[in-house]
């Protein structure tokens, strides 16, 4: 399978350049094939947020690159990089952050409203579709905020898959959600997973979780210190 | 959400349905001041153009009369003066030198409307015991009423003159006892006297014009003041009343007359006029930078509560000129919603106070001017107002981090 992701040697500090120069990612190698379900654990502090911010392309790391779907990123200006991550990624945060001001539907299709500029009646069918998918056919035309935590997670999850990408970031996606919620949310990415061959990189740190995706990484001071074949998959290496 | 509508002015105006009190706020504050701004622009426009009104219609822009005459000091040689006391002397009844001539440079000029000869002098009016001095002033009525609206203010008789008629004051008519129809003698400073008819009294609104102003023809007036085929003045209106002053400047140093300017004759009117255009001006920018910046402090708490909106915006691909355009759209929608309502208000504002304040003779204070263009011009300069006051949250909006934004 072709990798989704690639980085290289990516390192993170902050302060550079003066004497409180802290480094938090220490030269991290790491691919993700098309299709793979993968964990990434550590605790507090570890990296974790700061690295799928890098892969996401909303951080940049201070050396090192970041390939997605084979394009190398270094040196793309902030236009390219907000196109690239528009079209190439997904994202899935712990808070669901729907747009209030929005329906279910509308905040689907907001990936495609902002890369066309304008609605159409295609727009509206990937919307409808991908809320089918996600059980919420009844909760298309309602607000956000009078939906309940996890279905607004599943709106979110239908939100990531709005431009069809190739990788979905998902920050804690269950972390906010009570155990019933939690397993159907993740049953939910599974299933997309599978029938869509769309990778997935989720943060978790919910090992019972963890343990159903293909991998585990885990992430300790800024390095990823190991990795665990989940109870779908098999081991990937580290380093390509 | 509509197919047409760009996904900029769909985000801005969810975001300020969505803020509903907040907007009304806002809104009800550009108003009032828009509101401010319309009723004080149309109120002053009426009342000022109701003072020019009054002034010009009761004078000429520009009034054309002989150079005064001056002394010449005896010389005995060149820098020695004769004479240690040079007198000024006494300034007589005098024709413009070839008034015809000069009647018709003023009618070639692009600039000037109408030009009226004159012949004015003092005169005595007598009818019985009773005597008063007068202002004579003869003129040709087809032309001198095109400047001077006497027919509007004729209250008794009627305006239309022949050679043995004459026009005089509600006050003049007061003090002679005399109405419509009755005789009165003039007699003049030269000696002439003549016997004349009022055929109408009028009402100027001012009891000095009243009791002084008196109007006949100009070939009466001629007779009387011994000026023969001269006339003593030429009043000219022109295009743009503003430029009389510039105007009269001209015709003084292009032809051998003085040229008197309303500007000049009424400086403190006319500094009256302009300390009032003055300080309209800067209340309207006071008022116009008070909304200005209300709507910058509405949609900058904007930004703050949507940075995770925008962080989340961001995240799936919106670009930061997009994100500009979301606040800039709130902030002109803001401006432009708020400047009609604002219009609605400050012109029903004005109407009330237009039927409610009366001058003392029941008359309107002022006219009522509410020109579209007025209306036109508030919503325009709200709207750039309200894109300008955006432009800051709108640049910080567009500037922040996604990382930061979506952290909070």
């Amino acid at each position: 399978m072709a990798d989704v992701l690639a980085l290289r040697q990516i390192r993170k500090s902050y302060n550079v350049g003066t004497e409180v120069e802290t480094e938090i990612l220490h030269g991290i190698d790491l691919t993700l094939a098309a299709g793979e379900f993968v964990a990434l654990m550590g605790p507090s502090g570890s990296g974790k947020s700061t690295l799928l911010n890098i892969i996401g392309l909303l951080d940049q790391p201070t050396s090192g690159t970041v390939s997605i779907n084979g394009q190398d990123t270094a040196g793309l200006p902030d236009s390219a990089l907000t196109a690239l991550r528009g079209h190439a990624i997904g994202f899935v945060f712990q808070y669901h952050y729907l747009i209030s001001a929005f329906t279910a539907a509308e905040n689907v299709m907001m990936p495609m409203l902002v890369d066309q500029g304008r609605r159409n009646d295609a727009m509206q069918d990937v919307a409808y579709g991908l809320l089918d998918d996600v059980g919420l056919t009844r909760w298309r035309d309602n607000r956000a905020n009078n939906m309940s935590g996890g279905q607004q997670q599943r709106v979110a999850i239908a939100r990531s898959l709005a431009m069809n990408p190739s990788l979905v970031l998902a920050d804690e996606p269950t972390g906010n959600l009570d155990s019933v919620s939690a397993d159907a949310v993740f049953d939910l990415m599974r299933r997309i997973n599978k029938e869509r061959s769309t990778t997935f990189l989720i943060v978790t740190h919910n090992l019972e979780l963890a343990k159903r995706c293909d991998r585990i990484l885990d992430v300790v001071d800024g390095r990823i210190s190991g990795q665990e074949t989940g109870a779908s998959g098999a081991a990937a290496p580290v380093l390509p | 959400m509509k197919n047409w509508v760009p996904i900029e002015w769909t985000i801005g105006l969810r975001f300020l349905t969505e803020g509903i009190m907040q907007t009304v706020f806002i809104l009800t504050g550009i108003a009032m001041g828009v509101g401010v701004i319309v009723f004080m622009s149309a109120m002053l426009a009426g009342l000022q153009a109701n003072f020019i009104k009054r002034v010009l219609t009761s004078q000429a822009h520009i009034q054309i009369i002989p150079p005064e005459e001056v002394a010449r000091p005896l010389r005995h040689a060149a820098g020695v003066v004769e004479g240690a006391i040079v007198q000024r002397p006494s300034q007589r009844i005098l024709s413009i030198d070839q008034w015809q001539t000069v009647r018709t440079a003023m009618k070639a000029r692009p600039d000037v409307v109408t030009v009226s000869p004159t012949a004015s002098g003092s005169a005595l009016a007598i009818r019985g015991d009773a005597a008063r001095s007068i202002t004579l002033t003869g003129m040709e009525p087809d032309l001198y009423f095109q400047i001077v609206r006497i027919p509007d203010y004729i209250v008794a008789g009627t305006s239309k003159l022949e050679s043995d008629d004459i026009l005089v004051g509600t006050e003049l008519a007061k003090d002679l006892g005399a109405t419509v129809g009755d005789k009165l003698n003039l007699s003049t400073a030269s000696g002439a006297t003549r016997v004349l008819t009022i055929r109408g009294i009028f009402d100027l609104g001012s009891k000095g014009a009243n009791s002084r102003n008196t109007f006949v023809a100009l070939r009466t007036a001629q007779s009387l003041l011994r000026l023969i085929g001269g006339v003593t003045t030429l009043d000219v209106t022109v295009t743009d009343i503003y430029a009389a002053e510039t105007i009269a400047q001209d015709i003084s140093a292009t032809l051998p007359v003085q040229a008197d300017s309303w500007i000049k004759t009424n400086a403190q009117f006319f500094t009256a006029v302009r300390a009032q255009q003055s300080s309209n001006t800067l209340i309207r920018s006071f008022v116009g930078l008070s909304v200005a910046f209300g709507i910058a402090a509405v949609l900058i708490v904007s930004v703050i509560q949507r940075s995770k909106d925008i962080g989340i915006l961001r995240a799936m691909g919106t670009r930061r000129s997009q994100v500009l355009g979301v606040f800039l759209i709130q902030g002109g929608v803001l401006g432009f919603i708020g400047s009609l309502i604002g219009s609605s208000l400050g012109a029903g504002a004005l109407v009330l106070w237009h039927s409610a304040a009366r001058q003392a003779d029941g008359t309107e204070l002022f006219p009522l001017l509410l020109e579209p263009s007025l209306f036109i011009a508030a919503a325009a300069v709200a709207t750039v107002t309200g894109v300008a006051a955006g432009m800051a949250p709108a640049l910080r909006a567009a500037r922040l981090d996604p990382v930061e934004a979506i952290r909070g």
